[in-house]
């Protein structure tokens, strides 16, 4: 079988080339490496950009979220990366910092659809890495506050917290009156709050100040402005370790948010369609989404999601280039969500659309025009993670907020030795050769 | 004289094949661990510092480390007297005169070995689960309240251990088999003579006998067990709350997710001097067993 097969194609393949049946143009092969669903409804969207092009044919390739970052890396590394990819936008410094990435920058002035004052600002910066654009955000992602609308009425509050004090308010009444209903197995708890995850931890402090000063060398922990939302969150932690039991008790997040087992909890764009799918018709409208409260109104959250990044050994950067304006066209945005449940990060994207209407939608239309990048060093996942630890035992009370500020700061400091050691090298040289020969480099203050 | 040249040349060939494998990249490697080499030293090797043993001073300066260390020797310390209890006891009852079938059971009992490690974890994980696996269902049964396996800080290193255990049992059987079937039968005999129970036997005939074989299974089986990698990587990512986060697995997250090669030698090396040492322990603890 396989000793004909493999006779028979060359033999195939010259007559084919005898009747002369190539293309017109040579066809160009494209890799591109997306993750977890998206890569798989990726593919619905190919054929017809191949229409268009088709000189192009697309290979979409899968890669499991969990392990993406990590084949990713080592693709570059080999420099054995795909042509383009789908990157976490966390993870564009770190793939710039070891140049695996091309600049965008002479396409993107070159293009007439891809127009970045289109893209919620926050995601479009999520790109940049010192002075250049490495991507074009694909979707967005952030954090804001899911609640049920029909329990924070029936305690008293027809609309959802704007501010920081009205949000603990809110939570200290509702945790009142669950107390006073106690032994009523239906009271429900105010928050449900996961320890284990930074992101609200990140957006509160973002609010306030930058995490990480002098030209992100040093964390900015200590600050006054950090110490207020580190504050802030442990009373919020506090509020929901009250109802500790009940929370560790939770299996099932929607079937615990249908049944009343709390009011509010933090999430993201991908909880829209799960709550739309997962609730009982008879809760379906008793649920809500609202801005994340700042300190005097509606305040920030976190631009996370995902980008279009070309990498540095492709062979066919224009036709790369070419599907990411393909994939950012407003109508195939609007595709991808209706596949997806992803966001999509431009704003003529949602114009015109039923997304706007979508329920729970709007607070993050609202949202997406308050976004704060996470710090742009290569090193931020080694941070996060060290806050992670250090935000869940502060949160347990194992560590006073000052001692927490001054961990959290002693090992980011550390985490950034390097960095610093690198900045200072490089203005050395700078000085020594004349900034003309550096790159650019927009991080340095 | 010369014939000692004889052997030198006759070794040579293997030496230099040890030499080029693997005594240069261990050099290779410990001098990578003196360095501070991450992901800037890809960008650029002029990022490329000589540390001395910064690292090792940081990684002990490390919770990680130590939590990751305290997995692992629960690992070893629950994983390898199971394990080779499991082992022996099956080697027994194979060889047994009384056994039928026993060739079935042999290769039965050595499947697991011989499969491959993923695709049985991911059967495990089936049979772990919380709501639909079996083992809570068999549990159920004699009303054990549900266990969240892999999901439970405290149950989840406990499950990869008895996972771990299933899988490689059948190596160390095949061992004890054959050391079985190489104790002479008039020793058997002379102690049945002597009026030896089946249980005194065990005890001074088969036991004694099987001691080299013990020693090497034990040190062979603690070595691999603190290599604990593969069961966590693919069952539950080091999580939940670190509890399953093993030395070498701190050791790939520092390498290949951060790329942070410096340290992430530092902990190898770490490691080995760690077996280095226990490894010399249980010999010197074998030694004086033997001799008393």
């Amino acid at each position: 079988m396989m000793k004909i097969a493999s006779f028979v194609r060359p033999l195939l393949l010259c007559s084919c080339l005898a009747i002369s049946c190539q293309p017109a143009t040579p066809s160009e092969e494209l890799v591109i490496w997306a993750a977890g669903r998206e890569g798989e409804l990726l593919s619905r969207l190919l054929p017809e950009f191949e229409v268009s092009h088709p000189n192009v044919h697309v290979h979409a390739q899968q890669v499991p979220w969990l392990s993406a970052h990590e084949k990713l890396l080592t693709a570059a590394v080999a420099h054995r990366g795909p042509d383009l990819a789908q990157l976490g936008n966390t993870w564009i410094p770190e793939f710039a910092t070891i140049d695996a990435l091309e600049p965008l920058d002479d396409e993107l002035s070159a293009s007439t659809s891809v127009v970045p004052d289109d893209y919620f600002p926050g995601s479009w910066e999520s790109n940049e890495f010192e002075g250049r654009s490495y991507g074009v955000p694909w979707y967005v992602d952030t954090r804001l506050l899911f609640f049920r609308r029909d329990l924070l009425s029936r305690a008293g509050f027809e609309r959802p917290p704007r501010t920081w004090a009205e949000w603990l308010e809110m939570l200290r009444a509702l945790q009142e009156q669950g107390r006073s209903h106690s032994g009523r197995p239906a009271s429900p708890a105010a928050l449900f709050l996961r320890l284990d995850e930074p992101e609200l931890l990140l957006a509160l402090g973002l609010q306030q100040a930058p995490l990480l000063r002098d030209g992100d060398r040093y964390g900015n922990f200590r600050s006054v402005e950090f110490r207020g939302a580190l504050d802030y969150y442990l009373s919020l932690a506090q509020v929901a370790l009250l109802d500790a039991e009940a929370s560790s008790q939770i299996a099932n997040l929607w079937d615990e948010f249908a049944r009343g087992a709390f009011v509010f909890f933090i999430s993201g764009p991908w909880q829209l369609g799960e709550l739309a799918r997962r609730l009982p018709p008879e809760r379906e409208d008793s649920w809500d989404t609202a801005q994340l409260p700042g300190r005097d109104g509606p305040g920030a959250s976190l631009a996370l999601g995902a980008s279009l990044v070309i990498f540095k050994g492709s062979q066919h950067k224009r036709a790369a280039w070419q599907l990411i304006e393909y994939l950012s066209r407003p109508d195939v945005q609007r595709r991808f969500h209706e596949l997806s449940g992803d966001l999509p990060p431009r704003r003529s994207s949602w114009e015109g659309s039923e997304l706007a209407s979508e329920r729970g939608a709007a607070a993050f239309r609202a949202q997406l025009e308050q976004l704060r990048r996470i710090p742009a060093v290569p090193e931020w996942s080694r941070i996060s993670s060290a806050i992670t630890v250090i935000e869940e035992r502060a949160a347990r009370g194992a560590l006073a907020a000052s001692a927490a500020a001054e961990e959290l700061d002693r090992r980011t400091d550390r985490i950034l030795e390097k960095r610093r050691w690198i900045l200072e090298r490089r203005s050395m040289l700078e000085q020594r050769s004349g900034p003309s020969h550096s790159r650019a480099v927009g991080a340095l203050p | 004289m010369s014939s000692t040249r004889a052997g030198w040349w006759f070794v040579t060939p293997a030496l230099l094949a040890i030499a080029l494998f693997f005594l240069l990249p261990v050099l290779g490697g410990f001098g990578l661990s003196l360095t501070d080499f991450d992901i800037y030293t890809l960008a650029d090797v002029h990022h490329l510092r000589f540390v001395g043993l910064r690292n090792y001073a940081r990684l002990l300066d490390t919770p990680l480390f130590w939590r990751a260390l305290a997995n692992t020797a629960f690992f070893v310390v629950a994983g390898v007297p199971a394990s080779i209890a499991t082992s022996l006891a099956s080697a027994l009852l194979l060889h047994s005169r009384l056994a039928r079938w026993s060739k079935v059971f042999r290769t039965a009992l050595f499947a697991p070995v011989v499969t491959t490690l993923v695709a049985v974890a991911v059967i495990w994980m089936c049979l772990l689960h919380t709501r639909y696996g079996m083992i809570n269902y068999a549990l159920s049964l004699v009303g054990v309240p549900r266990i969240d396996w892999l999901g439970d800080p405290h149950w989840a290193m406990p499950a990869i251990a008895l996972f771990a255990v299933w899988k490689n049992f059948g190596y160390n059987m095949v061992i004890f088999l054959a050391a079985l079937q190489a104790i002479p039968g008039d020793l058997y005999e002379a102690a049945r003579i002597d009026g030896a129970t089946p249980a005194q036997q065990l005890r001074f005939v088969t036991l004694p006998s099987l001691a080299p074989t013990l020693l090497l299974v034990s040190l062979l089986t603690v070595a691999g067990y603190f290599q604990l990698f593969a069961e966590p990587y693919v069952m539950t990512q080091g999580g939940p709350l670190q509890s399953t986060t093993s030395v070498l697995y701190l050791m790939y997250e520092d390498g290949f997710q951060a790329w942070n090669l410096g340290s992430a030698t530092a902990v190898a090396f770490v490691l080995f001097f760690l077996l280095l040492l226990l490894t010399r322990l249980q010999v010197a603890l074998a030694r004086r067993w033997s001799a008393a």
